[in-house]
């Protein structure tokens, strides 16, 4: 109850329930894959469960999101991606056509992706035991040579930089799903990122200290979980922060704040002071991150938290989201 | 002659707030003129007196120190015991002896006690006016009577040398009057004066501060802020808690950039005023009123606008009242005198910022803000804002609690069996620490989301909790995880945490402070706060005592279209009434729908369709049983706020509309059953608004009219519910009471009707007493066990 949403509640049936059930594995800092050394390669591993409803939206589908997902996870840990597994669980009774418009896409976007799928599983449940389809992905990848990212290396001093516009998916998502009039001018940016990720690492491979696609939870709580992990605080600006005029519009009828809402096909990076000119540059030059923006820098002040000066001014305070987000006004 | 026998000694250990206000001299008077030897000295936070001579002397001394105590000290407990040894010797005289600090804990069990700041006194202000006086025209002028306290203290026991008046050595004049028991500064820490103390200095923001230059000093410097202002200039005066933006009050363009600078375009603004007359000349100022604007707290106080007497519109457009203050610290005098105008006196900050102490800081933040900066080099220590203050039924009832009353200790009337640290809520927000009987309330910092203010927090926290000496062990929290003060709480290394709900700890704070322990009836009107079924309340009333509470009625609930959104455009409140009131079956959903079409015709189409479609789907929409909300419903069906730009705004409007008052006839409710508690149904009052529009019926009417209704409800639900459980008691709290409409409509009915109301006015009603509730909370779970 009230875990899905990808913030707090999240962080803390992790850290409380699943982890401690799995003996320490993936203990300390929360990253979207682990690295495996393989007689003599570091490989890196990733999975992911996709759970969307509607499995159809503007600007793509389960499939579509559940390549893109894990390729992106392999991406933030500075790895090349070399195949995938995915697995279906069906429930009784779903339509096959719209079974095999998924697994083309999944075809499509792994073929787009260059990387191949190369495993699966298909099981079906009866009805009631699952909703629809759940698509769960896994991925394997080698390291980028020299690439060493994690969470945890952000350092003050250091440069925030963002790929793209954020806001636009979760708001698809929940405006296709909920009839809102939205989905007309707006569509999901879901998207492979290991190329811009191959462009930015190629030549600043010690100066890139943390990639994260803001997925769930959104900008916000990647951001929150890199202050944590690193011990450091981190200052954005509101000015910086990209969020295309339908997106804004729609979050405001929504009462959604763009940092909290999901993203697809954006990243987040800290990256060394004196490099982060150059790497924004390599983002720009890449057809994926040609909007990236210096979205802000790492303080030392207030470890851990996330501090966003304002338009007007001020200084916010930007948290992860705790639950559906209830009013703090009073 | 046997003098042995006819001699006592002994030590007498004064608690209360005795320092700062002047005891130490007070005793030493006292003694000499009784002719006992011994010697008076602070002792950690208490004044201790050793004293020999015939026992009838020793006990009118005792008596005395109680009876003929200084004016603003505040004396709980005399503590008198034998001198075994160490007696005075006979003919030794009386003297005051150097202070002695103890251990961080102090003498515990109570906590140290900090004397607020003192607005001038009499005879100071003789003396800045008094051209042949050595200090005329000193903008810092003090005795042991006024002056600067909280604000620049380090530490207790209160002596300069734990102040930041340390800094300046006095010279041979002031160190004699220091010294001089007949003088009116004998121990008078801030003393100063022109020739040794505190400096005036004028800037011009862009030029080079880092070079430390200045444009102006002393007299320089003020002439140069006040020609600043006189043409329409906006100066940033450094002030006793902070820095504060002044202008000419009656001069419309400047209040207008004022309020374009600050990004504040609607909330009112403070205007000072010079004297008693002058206020009244601007509004309606009655004696009830005249006592605390009057007082030595000085706070702004909130009365009734006269039109049409030359202040600007700008200052406090749409609010039923304006918020006056006096001058309270010897730069204010000398603006206001030689201004001779009223004068827009606001905080130094951005709104919900805290307001600036840090003279680079302020000089950063205001920059923008500000044409020029009056300020000196005596440092503040703790920032306090000013206070605010309003008459409920003739009584003084506090609104934001800061400057010259933070921190003096309130009561709790169930005792802190451990020392316990109370976090607040989130917006006006204030922490109270406590041990014993004794709670100590920070001052109002404002917003937590901004960082400047979770700072100001932390800050102001460790400072507070080293000087009267609290180590908590024990951290009291509000039920929401969202709030910043909550999530800090998870944090401290304590060894336990208590969740207050947060309408438990409004009410409580109510009860508290009246000293109410028993059971009650507790009325929270408020905005939002998590109730313990993990929905938002707000309009409840409970059965409670300082440690449990139970809901036994409560206002219908609404969807929240957009969560926060709706709260900050109230008319999407209407929209959440109209197509989603708990309650509303089809035909009344239809009804009123018909009867809103101008309201959805006027509104932009998308809006409409978007936030009906949210409603039926339940996206992002909270719902609330609260009677903030409905408020704000109201006045959007009225037309008088689609927005607001600051907390309550549509609410304000709503009791601006509806006038001074008088009984007005109720529109229609109900109470239905519902889950064993009493839900007021509001469908029939709201659709009574959207009729009464049709028909042509003046908005004030149908205002008051929704204050008389809301007032008639409650008055039913408290009748009800004190039949049933037998209590007469009711205790009135939650933001929705900072209304004066209705909080007067309420203790006059509910007293009426034969009950006890009773109404916070030492705490505010708002967010800034949750705190304070917090601690009256934990403190009773704490001894329940
Ligand atoms: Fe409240
Ligand atoms: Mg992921
Ligand atoms: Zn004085
Ligand atoms: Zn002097």
């Amino acid at each position: 109850l009230g875990h899905g949403s990808g913030g707090q509640l999240s962080a803390e049936l992790l850290r409380d329930v699943v982890l401690p059930g799995l003996g320490g594995a993936g203990e300390g800092v929360p990253e979207d894959g682990a690295v495996v050394p393989v007689g003599g390669v570091d490989l890196v591993v990733s999975t992911d469960a996709f759970v969307v409803s509607p499995l159809f939206f503007p600007g793509g589908d389960i499939g579509a999101l559940a390549v893109h997902g894990t390729v992106n996870d392999l991406a933030m840990m500075g790895a090349a991606p070399v195949a995938l597994a995915v697995a279906y669980i069906i429930e009784e009774g779903f339509a096959v056509a719209d079974l095999r418009r998924v697994t083309a896409s999944v075809g499509t976007a792994a073929a787009a992706a260059g990387v191949p799928v190369v495993t699966g599983d298909t099981k079906v449940v009866g009805r009631g035991a699952a909703d629809g389809l759940f698509v769960t992905t896994t991925g394997i990848g080698r390291r980028l040579p020299g690439a060493r990212v994690s969470a945890a290396y952000a350092r003050p001093g250091d440069v925030v930089l963002l790929s793209g516009p954020i806001g636009a998916h979760g708001t698809t998502i929940l405006s296709a799903r909920e009839s809102l009039g939205f989905e007309a001018e707006i569509a999901s940016d879901t998207r492979p990122l290991h190329r811009l990720v191959a462009t930015m690492v190629a030549g600043a491979e010690r100066d890139i200290h943390v990639m994260r696609d803001p997925t769930r939870g959104g900008v916000a709580s990647a951001l929150n979980e890199i202050a944590a992990a690193s011990r450091v605080g981190i200052e954005i600006d509101e000015a910086a922060l990209p969020v295309p005029a339908p997106v804004a519009a729609a979050c405001e009828l929504l009462g959604l704040d763009p940092l909290h809402v999901a993203n697809e096909g954006c990243l987040l990076a800290v990256v060394a002071a004196d490099r982060a000119v150059a790497v924004l540059a390599a983002m720009r030059s890449a057809p994926d991150g040609r909007h990236a923006v210096r979205l802000g820098e790492v303080v030392d002040a207030h470890p851990g938290r996330v501090v966003m000066n304002t338009l007007m001014g001020g200084r916010r305070v930007v948290d992860m989201l705790v639950g559906e987000q209830l009013p703090r006004i009073c | 002659m046997n003098t042995i026998q006819a001699r006592v000694a002994c030590r007498i250990e004064i608690h209360g707030t005795v320092q700062g206000v002047g005891f130490r001299p007070f005793v030493y008077r006292l003694g000499r003129g009784l002719g006992v030897d011994g010697s008076v000295r602070n002792d950690d936070g208490l004044v201790v007196v050793e004293a020999a001579g015939p026992p009838e002397t020793i006990a009118t001394l005792a008596a005395r120190l109680r009876t003929d105590a200084p004016a603003r000290a505040r004396v709980s407990e005399l503590r008198i015991r034998e001198l075994d040894g160490g007696a005075p010797a006979p003919g030794a005289g009386f003297t005051v002896e150097p202070s002695v600090r103890r251990g961080p804990a102090g003498h515990g069990p109570e906590l140290r006690r900090t004397p607020p700041d003192l607005a001038t006194c009499e005879a100071c202000l003789a003396e800045l006016f008094d051209p042949g006086d050595r200090r005329y025209r000193y903008a810092f002028v003090n005795c042991t009577d006024c002056g600067p306290r909280a604000t620049i203290i380090d530490a207790l026991p209160y002596d300069r040398a734990r102040t930041t008046m340390d800094a300046f050595a006095m010279c041979a004049d002031c160190a004699a009057e220091y010294a001089d028991p007949a003088d009116r500064r004998f121990h008078a820490e801030p003393i100063a004066c022109p020739v040794c103390g505190p400096r005036l200095a004028w800037h011009i923001p862009g030029q080079d501060a880092a070079r430390g230059e200045e444009d102006a000093c002393g007299e320089d410097a003020l002439r140069a802020a006040e020609t600043c202002i006189r043409g329409g200039g906006i100066v940033a005066l450094k002030g006793l808690g902070g820095y504060q933006l002044v202008c000419d009050a009656t001069d419309e363009a400047a209040v207008g950039r004022l309020r374009a600078r600050k990004h504040r375009p609607a909330k009112p603004l403070a205007v000072m005023v010079g004297s008693l007359a002058a206020a009244r000349h601007l509004a309606r100022v009655d004696d009830a009123e005249a006592a605390p604007l009057t007082s030595v707290a000085r706070p702004v106080v909130l009365v009734e606008a006269r039109p049409g007497r030359g202040l600007a519109s700008a200052v406090a457009p749409g609010a039923p009242r304006l918020g006056l203050f006096l001058p309270y610290s010897p730069l204010h005098h000398l603006l206001l005198a030689d201004l001779d105008r009223p004068l827009v006196v606001t905080s130094g900050n951005l709104s919900a910022e805290p307001i600036a102490i840090d003279d680079a800081d302020a000089r950063r933040r205001l920059a923008g803000l500000a044409d020029g900066f009056l300020t000196h080099d005596r440092p503040i220590r703790s920032r306090y804002d000013d206070s605010v203050t309003h008459v409920v039924a003739g009584r003084a009832s506090v609104v934001r609690r800061a400057r010259g009353y933070a921190p003096e200790p309130i009561d709790l009337p169930v005792p802190a069996p451990e020392p316990l640290l109370a976090v607040g809520g989130q917006l006006k927000h204030t922490f109270t620490v406590a041990r014993g009987g004794t709670a100590v309330t920070g001052p109002h910092t404002g917003d937590l989301e901004q960082q400047a203010t979770m700072e100001a927090f932390t800050a102001n926290l460790a400072h507070l909790c080293r000087v009267v000496g609290a180590e908590p062990h024990v951290v009291a929290h509000d039920l929401h995880p969202g709030y910043l003060s909550t999530q800090y709480a998870a944090t401290l290394p304590v060894h336990r945490r208590i969740g207050v709900q947060h309408h438990h700890a409004h009410v409580a704070s109510c009860a508290a402070e009246h000293g109410v322990t028993g059971p009650f009836i507790g009325v929270a009107y408020d905005g939002l706060g998590l109730g313990d079924d993990g929905t938002l309340w707000g309009g409840e009333v409970f059965v409670a005592d300082l440690a449990t509470y139970r809901r036994v009625a409560r206002f219908g609930r609404a969807p929240l279209p957009g969560g926060a959104a709706a709260v900050r455009r109230p008319v999407r409140m209407a929209l959440g009434y109209l197509f989603g009131g708990e309650g509303l079956d089809e035909r009344t959903r239809a009804t009123a729908l018909r009867l809103a079409r101008p309201l959805l015709r006027r509104l932009p189409p998308r809006e409409v369709s978007t936030v009906r479609r949210m409603v039926e789907r339940g996206v992002n929409c909270p719902v609330a049983s609260s009677a903030g909300r409905l408020f704000d419903a109201a006045a959007a069906l009225l037309d008088l706020r689609d927005d607001a730009t600051y907390e309550g705004e549509a609410a304000v409007a709503l009791e601006a509309a509806a006038g001074p008052g008088g009984a007005a006839p109720e529109l229609p409710w109900r109470l239905v059953a519902r889950d064993g508690m009493l839900v007021y149904d509001a469908t029939r009052t709201l659709l009574a608004l959207l009729e009464g529009r049709r028909d042509g019926v003046d908005v004030a009417v149908l205002a008051a009219r929704f204050h008389a209704t809301v007032a008639a409800v409650t008055i039913a639900v408290c009748s009800r519910v004190a039949a049933r459980h037998g209590l007469r008691t009711v205790c009135l709290s939650g933001g929705v009471m900072q209304n004066r409409l209705l909080a007067e409509a309420l203790l006059g009915g509910l007293s009426a009707a034969g009950l006890e109301p009773l109404i916070n006015e030492r705490v505010p009603v708002n967010d800034g007493g949750i705190s304070y509730g917090q601690a009256a909370v934990a403190a009773a779970r704490l001894r329940r066990g």
